[in-house]
């Protein structure tokens, strides 16, 4: 399994303040399924935003896609921010937006003309359930359909790493197994995905996925290796 | 470019023309902005064209005229040396046309100060000739044959006459291109402002659309369409009633028959100047957006 990410000895300090991240090392392989646990402020957003790029570490090396993302030039960003789909804890939906032009935003970002949005973006909306609310603005969808629609944004582009920051936090658990569904049958399709959550039930929910912890900013793993009780996927 | 339009014809997607940037209504305060600054450019560019053009003409009319005065106390020595300088003159390359002024007209001329006293043959009123001389000829020429007959007698140059007056409104018609600059420096600040304003009404929508891995680029595009759409409304509208207002004014100015105020007319160049002043308001209204968006998303990640 190939190696698309890999933080060395990351550190990650807002202004003057303490650090928020220490010493964090790890990798990610292509394909897997990771979580990411801690209590609240242990410092998954953090690690995340460092991993969808919305953030540079104070020091340390973080390597993505084989290349150096922490002195990687500002205008070749947006090349990599869209081989990586985010969903977020709050939706982040444009609110004047409907769900299909929100599902097509990523889209239209890469430049696909407008004649070739019909069919991935009714596909998706399929996908996620939401064939019949493609005209509903968010603010008229309940909190599962708008984290719906914003994991549909995320995967519509066919990312090669799905971030997912607590996507079930504001659901109801029946609602949480549908979402955690849509990302392992994403991570079958050889999406790699990393989903931040301080709920342990949902880690039995996808068998042979992998595990990391935060602590106080620091992974919990003294050699940074991820791992999980069940044995990773497509291993024995 | 991006669209960032959905199609038409399908309801559910809320009309073909929803922006990514939240339309807050359909006229906004930019277009009035706009159309006022337009609107002021527009009449200060008109007022600095047509004074140049009165100036021009002015200085046309009175730049190859000149009057020359006998001042010879004798009247018919007096009469002599004006005889001779009339023909003088008149063999001069430089000189178009000679005219003595005849004793009638000069007392007409004075009836109003001296009453039928300037008609007393007795009165010493200096000979007078006008002179016209051809296209951008020297005077000089004109000057050193008058003196040349007689070293007395003087010669005034209708120009430095009216030289206060040309001065008058070389000033104004600087003052009126000095006003359309502030304008159009007023207007790129406004739009600057105005994009700043707007990057942060927007900012959560920009950051989503960076997190989607949108360019600097194409979000500065989103906020210039909606800038130079906005210029544009403002500019068909601030120009339409200044064209009124100058058509308004031009029919007042002919009504007046002044020569002076009918010189300022406006040559074809100075239309197309006019008409194209709304096309370079709205692209520098547009230039001014990106490079305030793209000089605030530089500081961004």
């Amino acid at each position: 399994m190939a190696n698309i990410v890999q933080f060395e000895n990351v550190g990650l300090r807002y202004g003057t303040g303490p650090e928020t991240l220490s010493d964090i090392s790890f990798t990610l392989g292509s394909g897997a399924f990771y979580f990411l646990t801690g209590a609240s402020g242990a410092g998954k957003t953090s690690l995340l935003k460092l991993l969808y790029l919305a953030q540079r570490p104070s020091r340390g090396i973080i390597r993505l896609f084989g290349e150096d993302a922490v002195t990687m030039p500002r205008g070749r960003l947006p090349g990599f921010r869209r081989r990586i789909g985010v969903v977020f804890q709050d939706f982040r939906l444009v609110p004047h937006l409907s769900a299909w032009d929100n599902i097509a935003l990523p889209l239209r970002v890469a430049g696909m003309p407008e004649e070739d949005l019909e069919q991935p973006v009714r596909e998706m909306l399929a996908w996620v359930g939401l064939g019949e609310r493609a005209g509903a603005k968010p603010a008229t969808l309940s909190g599962g359909e708008q984290q719906r629609v914003a994991i549909a944004r995320a995967v519509i582009g066919r990312p090669e790493i799905l971030v997912a920051d607590e996507p079930t936090g504001n659901v109801d658990p029946d609602m949480a197994d549908r979402l955690i569904h849509l990302f392992d049958s994403l991570n079958r399709l050889g999406t790699t995905v990393v989903v931040a959550t301080h709920d342990f039930q949902l880690l039995a929910r996808v068998p042979g996925a992998q595990m990391m912890r935060l602590d106080k900013g620091r992974l919990l793993d003294p050699t940074g290796a991820l791992r999980y009780p069940p044995p990773p996927r497509g291993e024995s | 470019m991006i669209a960032f339009g959905t199609r038409g014809g399908e309801t559910r997607r809320g009309g073909a023309d929803r922006r990514v940037l939240d339309e807050a209504g359909t006229l906004r305060a930019m277009t009035w902005v706009m159309a006022i600054m337009l609107f002021l450019t527009l009449l200060a560019a008109a007022a600095g064209l047509g004074t140049r053009q009165a100036a021009t003409a002015l200085e046309r009319q009175l730049a190859g005229r000149m009057t020359v005065q006998v001042v010879e106390g004798s009247p018919a020595k007096r009469d002599t040396i004006a005889a001779q300088m009339v023909a003088a003159l008149k063999a001069l390359p430089q000189v178009r046309r000679v005219m003595p002024v005849d004793r009638a007209e000069l007392t007409r001329l004075l009836a109003p100060w001296l009453g039928a006293a300037g008609a007393d043959a007795d009165l010493p009123m200096p000979a007078m000739i006008d002179v016209d001389l051809i296209a951008d000829a020297d005077p000089a020429a004109v000057v050193a044959a008058v003196r040349r007959i007689d070293a007395a007698s003087r010669v005034d140059r209708h120009a430095s006459w009216m030289s206060p007056v040309s001065g008058l409104m070389a000033t104004v018609t600087w003052l009126a291109f000095g006003l359309v600059a502030l304008m159009l420096s007023a207007t790129a600040a406004v739009v600057v402002l105005a994009a700043r304003a707007g990057l942060e009404t927007h900012r959560a929508t920009i950051e989503i659309m960076h997190m989607l891995g949108s360019t600097d680029v194409q979000v500065a595009r989103l906020f210039q369409r909606r800038i130079a759409r906005d210029a544009a409304l403002g500019a068909i509208g601030g120009g339409v009633l200044a064209m009124g207002v100058l058509a308004l004014v031009a029919a007042r100015v002919a009504a007046v028959g002044s020569d002076l105020l009918g010189s300022a007319t406006l040559a074809p160049a100075d239309w197309t100047i006019l008409l194209l002043l709304p096309v370079a308001f709205v692209l520098l209204a547009t230039l001014a957006a990106r490079i305030a968006v793209l000089a605030a998303l530089r500081k961004t990640l």
